[in-house]
């Protein structure tokens, strides 16, 4: 193993330059499953982070932690240095007014125009006119490319015109930390290159930090700059920045890097031999 | 749909919604037979039972409402029943006029009943009607005639002719 | 395995601590309602929504009631010779009972089914956590004008069942019977008072409003995001609020409309 990877699971020492950090933190919905086991990742501001992993490893669990969304059976989150504790409501208010976060499908509202979505957040909390909140949005959904469909309904546009609007609900208030669900799923390729074009784009132009929760691998890795892999038990298997994740050797980074069928994780699920099953001696 | 849109179909939803109301309570109900309390003055009548008259009962005077039961108390030194009369302005009646409780039809509500005396001077507001009647309670009903009956029967008993033989 | 008394325990846990449920959201959304109140085009959308969008079937349905009432009615009465208080005994059913209970369950069967569908929905496709995560409280902004729009609207459709059912019957008993359409009227003004019998059958239905109302935002909001999921918030909608309107039209019956 060469000196400049770090791919154990020794997390990074927190710096002044963690937004976010996530200290040996075990979560579980409920006490029979337990879905994040003793996790620990740091999330440097300003910089794109990934956060690569299987269905069902805990990725969106970890962004609804961070959020506040529930509270940690053990370990600590901390944001900008601050506990966040899911009970405390007024804290949750504080700390949500700094973040945006794009869900899988957008999760627009139906009800409301595209201008109206993205005018959501500002018209919940701030005291703006309208005309500073129509310029605001207008420059929003300029910086996504669809100044010119904010007066359709919801129903109107397709699934990646409606992330990009959700991601200009997202920013519209200029939040420190920009989190994303899956932004890639379900995006043919000119979709998903503008996806991440946009990503990238924003976190540099407004300094924000980003956090992208996907299994697209080569999407990812063309954006970020650390990435941190977690296993279906809820264990970070790995991090490091792409090229050092690239060149690991490590056999379960290797399955998912280059997306090999089998590897540490089986393709066959726990079963029998064949030839028991088929009733023929082996 | 616009925002002006929506308001002014919620607000014809209100319109219609107190058109509604307005039907029921004054065409459909008793609110449209005078309520006015300016238009009314007050009588004082007691009586020694009023049966189950119930305030806002009518107060009728040759079949014609003329007034509503405004209060039902108890005098406490009296022990009598005292009720408080709404009557409408527009008639008068003289200061001996008697009141009584009637029923309307055979098992129907209570009212009561106004029969004008004959006196000049009119009764004004503020005044009690000294002519009164109870409501008939069917429970002395029922006991006045068993009473009745008995004693018509005791009087009509036959002396036991001497049936049997034997002088007196 | 379990023996019965074991199942009864549970049982009787689980729907305790449901009620709990229940109520510990029911206090939730009325501590939101100032919220909506400084926010009134949502209430007024919502009032509309499920007011004005309910208008059609509740005449018409209440026009129905009042034929058939009346023609119903007529063929009893007449046998004890009391066909002249037509009028009268349409107006009580209609205003002390039929009126409320009728729109209540209709309103459970088209607002209620709407609304439970629509927030059911909306939790499916992540819109309410989407808000939660924009620090905005769902129960604030979609609950609580959607539980004022109810209860705003619900007394407004009864008095209007009522009214047209009058008029319907009306049409049958005078028009097509041939009763005598002043003793109708006057026979039916004598025998109803207005605060006793229209007051009363409109508080109950305020109270209506309440249970339909809540019950159909409970739904929505604790249903299974899934498409199954919502499907059996909607039927619960139907279901609880019905049995819970019926049950409690007997109580209130009890306390308003019998002599202590």
């Amino acid at each position: 193993m060469s000196s400049e990877s770090s791919l154990q699971t020794k997390a990074e020492p927190p710096s002044a330059d963690t937004l976010i950090d996530i200290d040996h933190v075990t979560f579980g919905y409920d006490a029979s499953r337990t879905i994040l086991n003793d996790v620990s990742l740091s999330f440097q501001r300003g910089k794109v982070t990934a956060i690569l992993g299987g269905s069902g490893c805990g990725k969106t669990t970890l962004l609804r932690l961070i959020g506040g969304v529930h509270p940690v059976g053990r370990g600590t989150v901390r944001f900008d240095n601050e506990v966040v504790d899911a009970r405390d409501k007024e804290q949750l208010f504080r700390l949500r007014r700094r973040l945006g976060m794009l869900f899988q499908f957008g999760a627009l509202f139906t009800d409301l125009s595209v201008f109206e979505n993205v005018a959501f957040p500002l018209r919940e909390h701030t005291d703006l006119d309208d005309t500073m909140i129509r310029d605001i949005v207008l420059m929003k959904l300029n910086a996504v490319g669809l100044r010119g469909a904010a007066q359709l309904r919801i129903s109107e546009i397709s699934g990646g015109m409606a992330r990009r609007v959700a991601l200009a609900r997202a920013i519209a208030l200029d939040p420190e930390l920009i989190m994303y669900d899956e932004p890639f799923a379900g995006l043919d390729p000119i979709s998903m290159a503008v996806a991440a074009n946009l990503i990238r784009t924003l976190n540099d132009t407004t300094g924000a930090t980003s956090l992208i929760v996907s299994h697209d691998v080569q999407e990812c890795f063309s954006i970020c700059d650390y990435a941190y892999l977690l296993s279906s038990q809820g264990r970070v298997v790995a991090h490091g920045r792409p090229e050092q994740l690239n060149a690991s050797e490590d056999p379960e980074v290797r399955q998912f890097i280059r997306g090999e069928p089998d590897g540490p994780v089986r393709f066959h699920y726990p079963a029998r031999p064949l030839a028991e099953d088929l009733g023929v001696k082996a | 749909m616009g925002k002006k849109g929506i308001e002014s179909l919620v607000g014809f939803f209100v319109l219609l919604g107190i058109a509604g109301l307005l039907f029921l309570a004054l065409k459909a109900a008793n609110l449209g037979s005078f309520t006015a309390s300016s238009d009314t003055y007050s009588l004082t009548a007691k009586f020694d039972n009023i049966g189950g008259l119930k305030v806002r009962a009518p107060v009728r005077s040759a079949g014609v409402t003329v007034g509503r039961v405004a209060s039902i108390t108890l005098d406490p030194k009296t022990f009598q029943g005292v009720v408080r009369l709404d009557m409408q302005r527009s008639v008068q009646f003289p200061s001996d006029s008697s009141a009584r409780i009637l029923t309307s039809g055979l098992l129907g509500d209570q009212y009561v009943g106004l029969e004008a005396g004959a006196e000049e001077k009119a009764l004004v507001a503020g005044d009690v009607i000294k002519q009164t009647q109870s409501a008939v309670v069917l429970e002395s009903l029922i006991s006045q005639f068993l009473f009745n009956k008995a004693a018509d029967a005791g009087s009509a008993v036959p002396t036991p002719a001497p049936a049997s033989g034997g002088k007196k | 395995m379990t023996n019965p008394l074991q199942r009864i325990g549970k049982v009787a846990l689980e729907a305790s601590r449901g009620l709990g449920h229940n109520a510990t959201f029911f206090v939730d959304v009325l501590r939101n309602l100032p919220a909506a109140l400084r926010r009134p085009y949502l209430v007024i959308a919502q009032v509309h929504a499920i007011g004005n969008l309910s208008l059609l079937i509740i005449m018409a349905s209440g026009l129905a009631v009042g034929f058939v009432l009346a023609l119903q009615s007529y063929y009893a009465l007449v046998t004890y010779g009391a066909s002249e208080s037509l009028g009268l005994l349409v107006n009580l059913s209609l205003v002390r009972e039929l009126g409320p209970v009728v729109t209540a369950l209709l309103f459970a069967g088209r607002a209620g089914t709407s609304l439970t569908a629509e927030i059911g929905l909306m939790k499916a496709g992540e819109q309410l956590a989407a808000m939660e995560m924009m620090a905005i409280d769902p129960k604030s902004r979609v609950l609580a004008p959607r539980f004022i729009g109810g209860i705003l609207a619900m007394p407004v459709l009864a008095v209007l069942f009522s009214a047209v059912g009058i008029m319907g019957a009306y049409v049958v008993a005078v028009k097509l019977i041939g009763v005598d359409a002043g003793n109708f009227w006057s026979i039916m003004q004598n025998g109803v008072d207005v605060w006793r019998d229209v007051g009363n059958g409109i508080l109950k239905s305020i109270v209506f409003g309440v249970i339909c109302t809540f019950v159909a935002v409970y739904q929505g909001y604790e249903a299974q995001a899934t498409p199954e999921g919502v499907a059996h918030a909607t039927t619960r909608t139907v279901v609880i609020s019905s049995l819970s309107v019926l049950a409690m039209d007997f109580v209130l019956t009890a306390l308003m409309f019998t002599h202590h």
